[in-house]
């Protein structure tokens, strides 16, 4: 559930940058808190072990398939919120540099996704409660299988939230998250049983392992609120601002530009949002039509509000189009030839 | 077993390319962070039914990978394994956006073909780009620019800890996993049972490790930071690189060139 750069919007990503940092920035503060020097070198060995763990396979009884550990839920387990959200905040960075899974702009929304939602909101929720003080077995592997379950199915939320947000799929909201939600219950489950059963064996010899990490999330676990509605209205005003910009100034820009070139811009599409609301508020609006009059002439309206949305994409005339594409390709041979050139001087240099 | 094995040792290679010597690889490394995420930031900027626009902003990984003599083809595989995501979220769109919105003498285009041929160019571009920082750049320098820019320390230890560590416990799951695939028949012993205590092993043998790996670093005077080699100032050349890119970026966004580039060689034609 790695988001890409191309499937998200600016304004999005940078409001999901901005939560992701702060979030960044509190947890390594609080880890300074802590004070204890012996975490840093395990964060970074137990962060390179669940990209190890992934070498390592099981075959899922009756399917063919294989699973793998995913991580963020058996790191907070052993480290904590903090350090856990912090080492899987690098495993996706270094991610997203050497194996392209995630972009660069998108970083943010996969450290909430895959790193907010299991650390700070199904461990110390769900985890915390179910698994309770003791070292009883039972009740830690049912816990980090409903934790590791939560915190996937937020997870996809997170992602289906966002990409609605951005406006670039044209999926529904509902569509998408039915799409979602079935896949990542069932990688939900997979992901429980693996941890459930690698906590299960630590538990069984060497249970002072999960003490410590228990004790050392023990004290602060209660100052989360605050920071997230922090957080929260810090991205909502972001996200406000950066949208705000996003949809007045470079289609603005736009506009003049197709104003002064007399060239036949595509107008800009209302955004999702927009069109989702328009879509509630048409329903909400047709309803008492339909109860007063009650078959015919829906028809016709609603034939016209069809022809309504086409209107906005008029058949752009064939010669501007071809032009543009012609340009688009054009461009792509001129790169090409630059390289080219650069590559042949080069050779000419070197020899 | 033997693929994602080689993907391992696959980074490695990616981090190899950076001890190259070329006019890009001299370039400041928080200078070529902040050049890389102006691009993608430009690149997603763009409208969903514009892919033509995109076409010029080529120029950027394109120029990175000649100039830095990066090999196009393993970046190009690069890109093409990690899309699987991409095409699945991509591909609803032209099933989902019907409308007409430019003809081709008989062929219709619709819209969510546009803008599915864009999510595929603002994907190819984005991931190239970030391939192309880290293959010029190095792993090593980055860190050290984000620790420059103000990121916190205890993040980027992290990342130069994890990155470390990837190599040796890859090797040790590696065997791990050769170990038991020749000990067992077909399906038997490949289960989660097995695979619990395994990684359970793993797990603590790694914190063994860490402890070792503690009291070496406190043996060496650790207090919690990384030392790195202080970064050269950002020289003119440096500021040449980022105005000139930023620039060309912002020209390419607020311009149609390739319109305009249609436009006059029909007028040609």
């Amino acid at each position: 559930m790695h988001m890409a750069d191309a499937l998200i919007s600016p304004a999005v990503g940078g409001t999901m940058w901005v939560a992701a940092a702060g979030l960044t920035v509190y947890s390594a503060r609080k880890l300074k808190e802590e004070m204890d020097d012996r975490k840093t070198p395990l964060m970074g060995v137990l962060g390179a072990l669940v990209f190890a763990a992934q070498m390592i396979n099981f075959t899922i009884p009756g399917t063919g398939s294989s699973g793998h550990l995913g991580g963020a839920m058996l790191l907070a387990v052993l480290l904590g919120p903090y350090a856990a959200f912090i080492t899987m905040a690098s495993i996706l960075t270094i991610q997203s540099l050497f194996f392209a899974d995630g972009g660069l702009l998108a970083l943010g929304c996969n450290m909430i996704n895959m790193g907010f939602f299991p650390c700070f909101i199904a461990f110390p929720l769900i985890y915390k409660r179910v698994a309770g003080r003791g070292p009883d077995r039972k009740r830690i592997l049912a816990a980090s299988m409903a934790a590791s379950v939560m915190g996937l199915l937020l997870g996809a939320v997170g992602v289906v939230t966002e990409t609605f947000f951005s406006g670039i799929s044209e999926l529904s909201f509902k569509t998408f998250i039915l799409l979602m939600l079935p896949i990542h219950l069932v990688i939900g489950v997979v992901e429980g049983f693996v941890t459930a059963s690698v906590v299960g064996f630590v538990c069984r010899s060497h249970p002072e392992v999960l003490q410590m990490a228990d004790e050392s999330s023990k004290g602060n676990s209660i100052s989360l609120k605050p920071v997230i509605i922090t957080l929260a209205v810090i991205a909502a005003l972001t996200g406000g601002f950066l949208s705000w910009f996003a949809s007045t100034s470079p289609d603005g820009l736009e506009w003049s530009v197709a104003r002064s070139s007399g060239n036949k811009e595509l107008p800009a599409p209302a955004g999702k949002l927009h069109a989702f609301f328009s879509g509630l508020q048409e329903k909400t609006a047709f309803l008492p039509d339909y109860s007063f009059r009650k078959e015919k002439p829906e028809a016709p309206a609603a034939n016209e509000a069809k022809k309504g949305n086409d209107e906005p994409w008029p058949g752009v005339s064939a010669g501007t189009s071809v032009s543009g594409l012609l340009g688009g390709v054009m461009s792509l041979v001129l790169v090409g030839l630059i390289g080219i050139g650069i590559r042949t001087f080069q050779k000419r240099k070197s020899k | 077993m033997g693929s994602i094995g080689s993907s391992f040792f696959d980074i490695g290679h990616l981090d190899a390319l950076s001890s190259k010597q070329t006019p890009v690889h001299r370039v400041d490394s928080r200078v070529k962070v902040l050049t890389t995420l102006c691009f993608i930031v430009v690149v997603v900027s763009f409208h969903k039914y514009d892919p033509a626009r995109l076409a010029p902003l080529v120029i950027y990984p394109m120029a990175i990978m000649v100039i830095g003599r990066i090999p196009f083809s393993y970046i190009l595989k690069k890109v093409l394994i990690a899309s699987p995501f991409v095409l699945f979220v991509a591909l609803f769109n032209p099933i989902l956006d019907r409308n007409p919105v430019m003809e081709l003498g008989s062929f219709v285009i619709s819209g969510g073909f546009l803008s599915f041929t864009s999510i595929l160019v603002k994907y190819v571009l984005t991931v190239s780009a970030g391939l192309a920082l880290i293959a010029c750049t190095g792993f090593d320098a980055i860190c050290s620019a984000l620790s420059g820019m103000g990121v916190p320390t205890a993040f980027t230890i992290q990342l130069l800890f994890v990155y470390r560590y990837i190599f040796v416990l890859g090797e040790e799951a590696a065997r791990m996993a050769r170990a038991r695939a020749l000990r067992s028949f077909g399906d038997r012993g490949m289960g989660i049972g097995v695979y619990g205590s395994m990684l359970g092993q793993l797990l603590f043998r790694t914190m063994d490790r860490a402890q070792r790996i503690h009291l070496a670093m406190m043996c060496r005077g650790f207090d919690g930071k990384i030392r790195y080699n202080s970064p050269k100032g950002i020289c003119w050349s440096d500021w040449i690189f980022l105005g000139g890119w930023c620039g060309l970026f912002v020209l390419l966004r607020s311009y149609d060139f390739p319109a305009w580039l249609g436009r006059e060689l029909g007028r040609l034609i």
